[in-house]
């Protein structure tokens, strides 16, 4: 560390004004933050003084998507080898196989969303915002495996420019930007995104794995979205663990727990939203059991739709994103109520969509400042009938 | 002849192609905008209509305007305009069938146009037939000429053709190249526009509001 500390001192004065390397200096800048805490406080006013600024809460975040990632990575050699191998690889040859098909997946997703970053706090002279560490790492997670790696730039393009920055950046944003990008590929290009040949790889990777043709593999939730009221998939202890096939990192309901722990615990998520999240889900999961129409996703028990597809991931990771979630504290029961019983209606009655999640999230964070804007007022008006009740 | 092309008459005519586009600046004409633009050839076709028909609109409008109560000035309008898109409806059913099929009831709806009856209100009601034909003109090309911007990238990405010809080569489809289905949709004419109006004001330092 501390040579590190004196090689990032002795090349600092490139960068500051007047060094030849003074176009590059958000990017010095923003390294450097990264790895040292800034020694720069403010020293008038009223501020918090504390070391825990953004860029250490977003490692936080990405710590905890580490269970998931690494699951991710197992379970695409996993159900490569199961579905296209035919047969179980060995634990190093399944993992190798899904940390050689998702590695180039992150790399993209950094390497364009960090450089539009860049690009545009040198244009604007600001600094680097650190929004991107969590957006890059989720954007790989959320996706197919088989989704082309151009897509997955022009859609990290897109939603960079057109989610975050237009809006002012980091903490600016009104969507979860992840999301967008998930939305913008889900709508502009359906057949990579969804339907049954894209959630298993069918091709071999350095020598890893088999290459076969024409794969299909339908997620649990595709099943049941195309199947009558009596081809419920039965729910299976595979789907707890996450050995199914479906987006890289959400199928593990074991490793987002991990990563719920952490979010938790150092306090970065609201346990509200994730709570109200579930309990939307299964309250809707209910209603349908007895009320529904006649169809599979209908007859699913309230358990398996919260076990399945991205339900779990998107409770945990993605409503709880501070920026675009409600932040009143009753406002956060609401937000995320709402997202649980949109996702789980988007699932049972929209035949064409089988995951509900990404849509719903999104939805709400439409509507999380008018929640906010309600509940504060209705505080205001609680206390002012109080404030008269006691006067008189 | 020099007096038809004063600058005036000229700035007339240029104001609303440049830093006074309806479209991008005064924000009117979207709903068409959006519902049209996703082939070239009727964003084309809708353009060229709507310019026909705020010019004629305009002439005939300034040409009466000294007689048209004050008081049923939008109904007189309304069946000038109204009469106008008849024509211009009629004489596509008959010579283009297949680009008034797929304008459908947008040919009719031209005229809730809001630039139409912004143009007359503001400017036919005020002004002599001729720089109201010139200002009907600019307008409606420079409505057409974002339609046309629009349409043009929404075709060429969402189909891969223009004009319905081919455009994008095979040989990118074989390599793994996908026609992008979110372009064929209305939200991405509208953020089409967004660029539109993005790149003019960022061209234009008197349209930036603090």
């Amino acid at each position: 560390m501390k040579a590190l500390r004196n090689y990032l001192d002795k090349i600092k004065p490139h960068f500051q004004e007047g060094g030849k390397l003074h176009a590059f200096h958000s990017l010095f800048d923003g390294f450097e933050t990264f790895i040292f805490v800034p020694d720069t406080t403010s020293t008038s006013g009223a501020h918090i003084h504390d070391s825990a600024d953004s860029k250490r809460l977003m490692s936080f975040v990405v710590i905890s998507l580490i269970p998931a990632l690494l699951f991710g990575m197992y379970n695409v050699g996993y159900q490569h080898y199961i579905h296209a191998v035919g047969e179980l690889g060995t634990f190093w040859e399944m993992f190798g196989y899904g940390f050689l098909a998702v590695l180039p997946k992150i790399v993209v997703s950094y390497g364009v969303g960090l450089g539009i970053e860049f690009i545009i706090a040198q244009w604007k002279k600001e600094e680097i915002q650190e929004g991107f560490l969590v957006s890059g790492i989720l954007i790989p997670m959320i996706v197919p495996v088989d989704c082309p790696l151009w897509m997955l730039a022009l859609a990290t393009g897109f939603a960079v420019i057109f989610a975050k920055e237009i809006f002012g950046g980091t903490g600016m944003n009104i969507f979860n930007v992840a999301l967008v990008t998930r939305a913008f590929l889900f709508f502009a290009y359906p057949t990579k995104m969804s339907g049954d040949s894209v959630w298993v790889s069918s091709e071999s990777i350095f020598g890893l794995g088999k290459t076969v043709d024409g794969l299909t593999v339908a997620t649990p939730l595709g099943i049941a979205s195309t199947g009558t009221a009596d081809q419920v998939p039965a729910f299976t202890m595979d789907m707890v663990t996450g050995l199914i096939p479906g987006s890289i990192a959400e199928t593990s309901v074991i490793a987002i727990l991990i990563g719920a722990v952490i979010l938790l615990i150092t306090g970065i998520a609201s346990w509200k939203i994730m709570f109200s999240v579930f309990v939307g889900g299964a309250f809707m999961g209910i209603v349908f059991n007895q009320f529904g129409p006649d169809t599979a996703m209908a007859h699913m028990p309230w358990y398996e739709h919260l076990a399945l597809g991205g339900f779990c991931f998107g409770a945990v990771f993605m409503a709880t994103d501070p920026v675009t979630s409600a932040r009143t504290e009753t406002g956060k029961y609401i937000f995320g109520f709402l997202i649980g019983i949109m996702a789980i209606v988007i699932r049972v009655l929209n035949p064409g969509y089988p995951e509900g999640m990404m849509l719903a999230i999104l939805l709400m964070n439409i509507f999380a400042p008018l929640i906010d804007y309600y509940v504060v007022q209705s505080n205001i008006s609680a206390r002012v009938k109080r404030a008269i009740n006691s006067n008189n | 002849m020099s007096q038809l092309f004063s600058k005036k008459n000229r700035e007339i005519f240029k104001a609303p192609l440049g830093i006074d586009n309806p479209v991008t600046v005064q924000v009117l004409g979207i709903c068409s905008a959006l519902a049209v633009t996703s082939k070239l050839e009727p964003a084309i076709v809708m353009g060229l209509s709507v310019t026909v028909i705020v010019a004629f609109a305009n002439v005939i409008i300034s040409l009466i305007r000294k007689t048209i109560p004050n008081r049923i000035r939008i109904i007189v309008q309304l069946v000038v305009v109204a009469a106008l898109v008849t024509v211009v409806s009629e004489i596509l059913k008959a010579y283009a069938f297949d680009v008034s099929k797929q304008l459908s009831v947008y040919i009719g709806l031209i005229i809730t146009n809001c630039i139409l009856m912004g143009r007359l209100e503001a400017f036919a009601m005020a002004n002599g037939p001729w720089e109201s034909f010139l200002d009907g003109v600019g307008n409606g090309l420079s409505y057409a000429k974002i339609l046309v911007i629009v349409g043009f990238f929404r075709e060429l990405f969402g189909a891969g053709e223009l004009l319905g010809f081919k455009v994008i080569p095979e040989s990118f489809y074989e390599l793994g190249y996908m026609n992008n289905g979110l372009m064929v949709m209305p939200p991405m004419a509208l953020i089409l526009c967004a660029c539109i109006i993005w790149y003019q004001r960022s061209k234009h330092k008197e349209l930036q509001e603090n």
